[in-house]
């Protein structure tokens, strides 16, 4: 499955610069790998020297406050959807935008559906592995269906107040 | 009343296509049943034991006379003449077809109306007091605040996939009329030392398998920040809330777990960011903007006394009315207890001749009350005679408000896939027993609250007599449950012990008044003897039969 970037409201399939490793496989020899928080932080001084680009993993149990400092040296954290009803990784998409200022990839991976997907753009997220078979048009029918949002999220959308108040 | 804007208008109009859109995706195999099961639940539509049903939000239990004729409508051409007012001011109907639901919401929408939310892991159609902005005894009507959580939480993108269902109730009034301490997290409204008032938040209350009643973990919330700390509260539960076991996925788990002190720590350091952020406070301009929705009729200069009539209008004036802020003006509860009726149901012919009703006297708004009743909530009472002779017309004029035969009860095992037991027969058994007037009068404040599973949809916790029902080995079995209570003095009931039998129960509830009668001192309910006496007394009397059969058998 490709990968699914959502830019401005729009989203297009694109190339995945990474691939995810497992957590007793061997690094690739070069491009970007996403690893487990554990392992991220088993081997992170390995990991951070090694002169290509790296995301993290997390599990619904595991806040991105548990990344520290090193958050800023990360090019993707990738939030693991792994049943759609667990909804943590709402919290922690937004956590990473709204609390810890994080600029870098945020990548929604696992059993979201379609009818998910606006929800997590909001929240923050802006990649997207899905393991339904969504396109890039779905995603971008599913963007379409709700105009407006009555509160503000990570995506800085304006909300149906801040509407009102400008009339 | 709220009145929907271009905004509101086109994000119910936008869900329901969405909706449409969900709906042939599932009719068309697209979706699979466990797919599409968090999607309808999240526009309130549940698959039941014979049926879909549907789940329509009114919020804050708030209806005008337009609404109240769609619901009518909607009974006679969706469903089969009747829908049942719930004990979340939610009405239900429990025939529609899946793909007719679309068309019902498309409906509702032309009213302003909708099912967000009424069911899934979601925060749920808010409810509030049912006096609210009549009651003389409010301090303010919550009802403002009410419709400003129900827009921050419509489609909140972060906790629309929560442990657990949430529900959020509101009241303006020291007198709890809307079971605050019961809810997953309740806002009252409080004046503080320097005559300001604010909101005193509540978290952590429920019933179900493990009844908890709430504590406070925002004394004094300043009303521009409400959002940012309800949102707070959602955040620790979110991401903390236990999700291996959905039995114990409940804020109320949490909030137990954590104590209120931690609950306070975690709620304020999410508070602290997002005040700082400073994108969820409530400019004044906004809540002013909502609370002039909400402005009261204007009252017109009327003598305060209450007109004479016969003796079936003098009961019902008894019960049925209840003190109003404005001289010549009262509160009209309109009972769904008819004796051995279904507590809750109201037929089209009903809704439609209510709405007619309001017309008629110039009533903008009717209530649903959480004790599945309807309030008209500021009735002339020069009018009263005259609106008591319709509703006896209807069928309507039960006068029973507050007594032991105005009962609350869930659907149980005739409608709901997940009863144990039937309600309705016992709600039925108990009101024909109790059908003496002078003898409920007699009787006094009594709240029996049956519930058909341990999911206590019924509020048996919160009944100064509750009702569960059980199954064993096939057999439904109700077990009573004694000195509950869902007002201010909130508490949870005490079960008694062994469950009865369907034939049992009725004759059981009936040997534990007449023990208080016998044993009340001055002026007491039937709690408050309860209270006084403990359960020993009332236990040794309901197994009466039992011991006697142990003993003889």
């Amino acid at each position: 499955m490709p990968l699914i970037r959502v830019e401005a409201g729009r989203a297009a399939a694109l190339d995945d610069a990474f691939t995810h490793v497992a957590d007793d496989a061997p690094l690739p020899e070069a491009g970007g790998a996403i690893v487990s928080l554990a392992r991220f932080i088993k081997d992170r001084d390995t990991l951070l020297a090694r002169n290509a680009p790296i995301g993290v993993r997390l599990k619904p149990d595991e806040t991105p406050e548990g990344l520290g400092p090193d958050l800023a040296r990360l090019l993707v954290v990738a939030v693991e959807f792994p049943k759609f009803a667990d909804g943590r990784g709402f919290s922690w998409a937004r956590m990473l935008r709204t609390r810890l200022g994080y600029k870098g990839e945020v990548r929604a991976v696992g059993d979201f559906l379609y009818d998910q997907i606006s929800h997590l753009v909001r929240v923050g997220c802006d990649t997207f592995e899905p393991t339904h078979p969504l396109t890039a048009d779905d995603f971008n029918r599913a963007l379409s269906e709700m105009t407006y949002v009555y509160q503000p999220s990570a995506d800085g959308k304006r909300t149906i107040r801040e509407l009102r108040a400008e009339k | 009343m709220y009145r929907y804007d271009e905004f509101d208008a086109k994000f119910v109009a936008e869900r329901v296509a969405q909706f449409r859109g969900q709906v042939a995706r599932r009719l068309s195999g697209a979706l699979t049943e466990d797919e599409f099961k968090p999607l309808r639940l999240m526009n309130g539509l549940y698959l039941q034991l014979h049926a879909y049903m549907l789940r329509i939000a009114v919020p804050y239990g708030t209806l005008n006379a337009r609404q109240m004729r769609m619901l009518a409508h909607i009974a006679r051409k969706y469903d089969k003449g009747y829908g049942h007012f719930t004990t979340r001011q939610n009405i239900q109907f429990n025939w529609p077809k899946l793909v007719d639901v679309p068309d019902i919401l498309a409906d509702l929408a032309t009213v302003e109306m909708h099912a967000i939310q009424t069911s899934g892991n979601c925060i749920r159609n808010v409810t509030a007091d049912h006096f609210a902005g009549a009651a003389a005894d409010e301090i303010e009507d919550p009802r403002p605040l009410a419709e400003i959580v129900r827009q921050w939480s419509s489609l909140h993108p972060e906790f629309v996939f929560l442990p657990r269902k949430f529900k959020i109730a509101v009241s303006g009034s020291a007198h709890d009329r809307a079971a605050l301490k019961f809810h997953d997290m309740a806002v009252e409204i409080v004046r503080n030392a320097a005559g300001e008032t604010g909101y005193r938040v509540l978290v952590g209350g429920g019933m179900g398998r493990t009844p908890y009643v709430g504590y406070v973990v925002g004394e004094f919330v300043a009303k521009e920040d409400i959002l940012a700390f309800l949102e707070s509260v959602m955040r620790v539960y979110n991401q903390s809330g236990r999700r291996d076991n959905k039995y114990k996925a409940r804020v109320k788990i949490l909030a137990n777990a954590l104590g209120p002190e931690e609950m306070h720590r975690q709620v304020m350091r999410e508070f602290e960011e997002i005040k700082q952020a400073g994108t969820l406070q409530v400019p004044k301009e906004e809540l002013d903007r909502i609370d002039a929705y909400f402005a009261p009729p204007k009252f017109e200069a009327l003598p305060d006394a209450m007109p004479k009539g016969d003796a079936d209008f003098e009961n019902w004036v008894k019960t049925n009315t209840h003190p109003h802020r404005a001289p010549g003006y009262a509160i009209a509860t309109i009972s769904l207890k008819p004796i051995g009726g279904v507590p809750g149901d109201a037929t089209d012919a009903q809704m439609d001749a209510l709405a007619d009703l309001m017309d008629q006297f110039g009533i903008e708004e009717i209530r649903v009350s959480h004790e599945q009743n309807l309030v008209l909530p500021h009735v002339r009472k020069k009018d009263l005679p005259a609106i008591h002779a319709r509703l006896a017309a209807l069928d309507l004029a039960t006068p029973n408000a507050g007594l032991i035969t105005d009962i609350i009860a869930c659907p149980g095992l005739d409608y709901c896939d997940l009863a144990n037991a039937r309600s309705i027969p016992i709600a039925q058994d108990l009101s024909k027993k109790f059908a003496d007037l002078a003898r409920q009068h007699d009787i006094g404040e009594l709240k029996i609250k049956i519930s058909g599973c341990i999911n206590a949809c019924g509020h048996h916790h919160a009944g100064h007599i509750g009702i569960l029902g059980v199954d064993k080995k096939g057999v439904e079995f109700y077990q009573l449950q004694l000195g509950g209570s869902g007002a201010e003095d909130a508490s949870i009931g005490d079960i008694m012990g062994p469950g009865f039998g369907e034939h049992e129960i009725a004759d059981a509830v009936e040997r534990v008044v007449d023990l208080y009668l016998k044993e009340r001192q001055g002026g007491e309910r039937f709690l408050d003897t309860y209270r006084r006496i403990g359960m020993e007394p009332f236990k040794n009397v309901a197994y009466r039969e039992q011991l006697y059969a142990a003993h003889t058998g």
